[in-house]
């Protein structure tokens, strides 16, 4: 029989007990839900798939650990960077140019504002928008799918500031064709994902389910990805009737990296809206912007653009969208 | 069918298996009692008694300081051996009165004169209620005959009798309810009576349905009286979400539930009252749940006022060597306890003794601005904002984001996946405002 013992005791301030769901829970359930997404990109493009997602990864960990707080690496926060920043790549990306996406990603998309939490833009998209930039042809070489597992396609094992070493064997990408040459993409290809594209962009089944789970767990918020894809398939059923030269809902839903980003990247809760009418907004501001840029655009792909932009505008939604304080007036009625 | 009940709001586990179906009990009288003159909201009561003094059960050991203000009675004949200064449960040393319990007295409180209700003004009712010492024994310990006598220009049309009890482990509300279904009526009774308020709801949480079932079956013909099963949610029993339950009415920000023409009342301050006109005698004792898994015994005790936590904890028992916690009150807005010198108060609902990993010590990460405390927060504020402000003390700001409609029910805290003490922070940013108030005035 104990009697109590006072020094044993701890004291902490209400409220004493907590839901099970923690940080890390959720950070490595995306990870988590990753891992299928990421075997479609290595059914599809075989180990080059693996070894480019795997260097951005690295190059994302890497920074991390060296400029982020204490053991911020277990959050899983960067994990996830790194590995939404390959699935953006192509295939055949050399890998120096993959890891250092992920570093740039990390270190200038989230440690130099504070870290986890405090950043404005989702790191992935930093990382991937700087590759962009620094190397435009290395990150629109698509290389085709198929082959055996083992093909090694384009310069993977590029040194810095070398000339390709091999003449890829290259393909355009859905929107590419359609856009570039004005012809289109057979929609069940599209939706199984055996398309020439970046890594992620092919398993729109996969990216769905991954995303329905998490969603149901309550590790995903649904109004960002249901409000983009209500809003584009909306936007381009019009314009597709208005012009039937124009892409339909479907082929625009299916194709690119719409998937990945409505599901993985403008749901990234540090960077999209805390209202749930802020949600709404954010992603029917995406989903605007995605169907301008591709379609009045200089690029084939706009996803990239369309959440960086809507993520510079989420404290201002979250502003307008502050829910009506419990027993203040209704707006309109005072 | 939805049962009434209000928006957001969170659902932690109940845990009220451990106590709701054990019979409420007596626990014998402890060797000692220490009555701190400071166990109600409003001003402590004045000393009446020296060291040495004699006392019998029932006798006052303080006086009420005016208005809002009630006495506090000795629960046991004994003698005064001490006045001084005694933790108390709320962190703080405050101003006790020590009693020996006298081993033999058979505990039988002096002849009183038993007032009868009916006959009485209200003026006469509201007085005895104070004589009585009664308080809310929903926590807050407001005085209750405050809330008998409204201000007259806030006519009340509904009584509302707070049967919800949404805190985890907390069952005395739930077993007075199931018990004395008619002492609880009775006490509805004489409030409406004084009060002259002709409807009154008792809402009770769908979680008790032998509570509602007793009371439906005590329900008086002559009365208007309604038994509303409440939707299950913390923090249901909040007295403006239980109001928007029962009426649909929002009491406006940063008024009193009066306004809207409604007086809410614990269920176990109406018995409380009850036992008043029903013997005569005051509020000495009160139903407290011991609970949770870090207790050996757990049970539903009437426990005299001044019983000190590791007495009742003894009898209950003792802890369990996992116990890693105490607590006064439920877990959600209880206080953890660092003294088990402390005693049971009259706003004291239950004693919780937590695990080791019931409880929440752990690592803090930054906000993800999930947007969880939004969905929890049941008066639509933005816990994550506020959290961000107070963090950088700006306090301004945070009255901005409607900082005094918080009611620090903890419901953001508990939802936060980055565990960030979000109520503690703004029960803190509360107390600097106040302080930076007093200190302009
Ligand atoms: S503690 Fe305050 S901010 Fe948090 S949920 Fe309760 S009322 Fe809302
Ligand atoms: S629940 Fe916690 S992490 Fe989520 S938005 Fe609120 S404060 Fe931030």
């Amino acid at each position: 029989m104990s009697a109590p013992r006072p020094s044993g005791l701890v004291i902490t301030a209400s409220p004493h007990v907590r839901s099970q769901d923690s940080t890390p829970v959720i950070m490595w359930n995306v990870v988590g839900t990753l891992v299928p997404v990421i075997a479609a990109a290595a059914w599809f493009f075989g180990i080059s798939a693996l070894l480019v997602i795997g260097s951005a990864a690295i190059g994302a960990l890497i920074t991390e650990r060296v400029f982020g707080r204490g053991d911020s690496l277990a959050d899983g926060s960067a994990v996830i960077t790194g590995l939404l920043l390959g699935l953006t790549l192509p295939a055949g990306m050399p890998l120096w140019m993959a890891a250092l996406g992920g570093a740039f990603g990390i270190g200038f998309g989230k440690i130099v504002w504070g870290g986890l939490g405090q950043n404005v833009f989702n790191p992935a998209l930093v990382g991937r928008a700087f590759l962009q930039a620094a190397f435009p042809v290395a990150i629109t070489t698509w290389p085709t799918g198929g082959g055996s597992f083992w093909t090694l396609r384009g310069d993977l094992f590029a040194l810095p500031f070398m000339h390709p070493v091999t003449d890829a064997i290259t393909a355009a990408t859905p929107l590419g064709l359609l856009k570039f040459e004005g012809q289109g993409t057979d929609l069940t290809r599209l939706v199984i994902g055996n398309t020439g594209g970046s890594l992620g962009e092919t398993a729109a089944v996969i990216i769905l389910a991954c995303g329905a789970y998490l969603a149901f767990r309550g590790y995903l918020n649904w109004r960002i990805p249901i409000s983009i894809f209500l809003t584009v398939a909306a936007l381009s059923t019009v314009i597709h009737l208005v012009d039937a030269q124009r892409p339909d809902a479907l082929f625009m839903l299916f194709s690119g990296g719409l998937m990945l980003g409505a599901v993985y990247m403008a749901t990234d809760m540090v960077t999209s809206p805390v209202t749930n009418r802020g949600r709404w907004v954010f992603g029917a501001g995406v989903g605007v912007l995605v169907v301008v840029i591709r379609l009045w655009g200089g690029l084939p792909e706009g996803v990239m653009y369309a959440i960086l932009f809507m993520n510079a505008l989420v404290p201002f939604i979250n502003r307008a969208t502050q829910p009506r304080v419990f027993g203040s007036a209704r707006k309109g009625a005072a | 069918m939805r049962s009434p009940g209000f928006r957001h709001g969170v659902h932690p586990p109940e845990a009220k298996e451990l106590t709701h179906r054990l019979p409420i009990r007596r626990m014998p009288y402890p060797d000692e009692i220490v009555l701190p003159l400071r166990q109600h909201a409003g001003k402590p009561a004045t000393l009446c008694v020296k060291v040495g003094d004699h006392v019998e059960r029932g006798d006052p050991v303080g006086l009420a300081d005016g208005w809002v203000s009630v006495p506090i009675h000795s629960s046991a004949a004994g003698v005064v051996t001490d006045i001084g200064m005694w933790p108390h449960p709320d962190g703080s040393m405050a101003t006790a009165v020590r009693i020996a319990v006298d081993r033999y007295a058979a505990q039988v409180p002096r002849p009183r004169m038993v007032p009868h209700w009916e006959g009485l003004s209200t003026e006469e009712v509201v007085r005895a209620v104070q004589e009585a010492g009664v308080v809310g024994l929903g926590g807050a310990a407001f005085p209750t005959h405050v809330k008998l006598a409204p201000p007259a220009e806030f006519p009340v049309h509904t009584l509302i009798i707070n049967g919800a009890e949404c805190e985890p482990y907390l069952t005395s509300d739930h077993r007075t309810m199931a018990e004395y279904p008619a002492r609880v009526m009775f006490g509805i009774r004489v409030m409406m009576h004084t009060m002259q308020v002709t409807r009154c709801v008792v809402g009770v949480e769908r979680n008790k349905p032998d509570a509602i079932e007793a009371l439906r079956g005590a329900l008086p013909t002559d009365l208007d009286i309604t038994i509303l099963p409440l939707t299950v949610k913390y923090p249901q029993g909040a007295e403006k979400m239980l109001i928007q339950a029962v009426t649909g009415v929002e009491v406006p920000s940063g008024k009193l539930p009066v306004t809207v023409g409604v007086v809410v009342q614990n269920v176990g301050s109406v018995a409380a009252i009850a036992e008043v006109f029903e013997t005569g005698l005051p509020l000495i004792e009160r139903i407290v749940t011991v609970s949770g898994h870090g207790l050996l015994k757990p049970a539903n005790l009437i426990v005299p006022v001044g019983t000190k936590l590791k007495d009742l904890l003894a009898y209950c028992g003792g802890l369990t060597p996992e116990a890693a916690e105490v607590i006064i009150g439920g877990p959600m807005m209880g206080q953890a306890q660092a003294n088990l010198e402390a005693p049971v108060l009259k706003g004291t609902t239950g004693v919780v003794v937590l695990q080791r990993n019931d409880t929440r010590l752990e690592k803090v990460y930054p906000c993800i601005h999930c947007g969880r405390c939004l969905d929890a927060c049941p008066v639509f504020l933005n816990p994550s904002l506020l959290g961000d402000l107070a963090r950088v003390n700006r306090y301004d700001d945070m009255t901005d984001a409607h900082l005094s409609d918080c009611m620090l029910c903890g419901s953001c805290s508990y939802v936060c996946p980055s565990n960030i003490p979000l109520s503690q922070l703004f029960q803190a940013s509360k107390v600097a405002l106040r302080r930076a108030a007093a200190g302009a005035a």
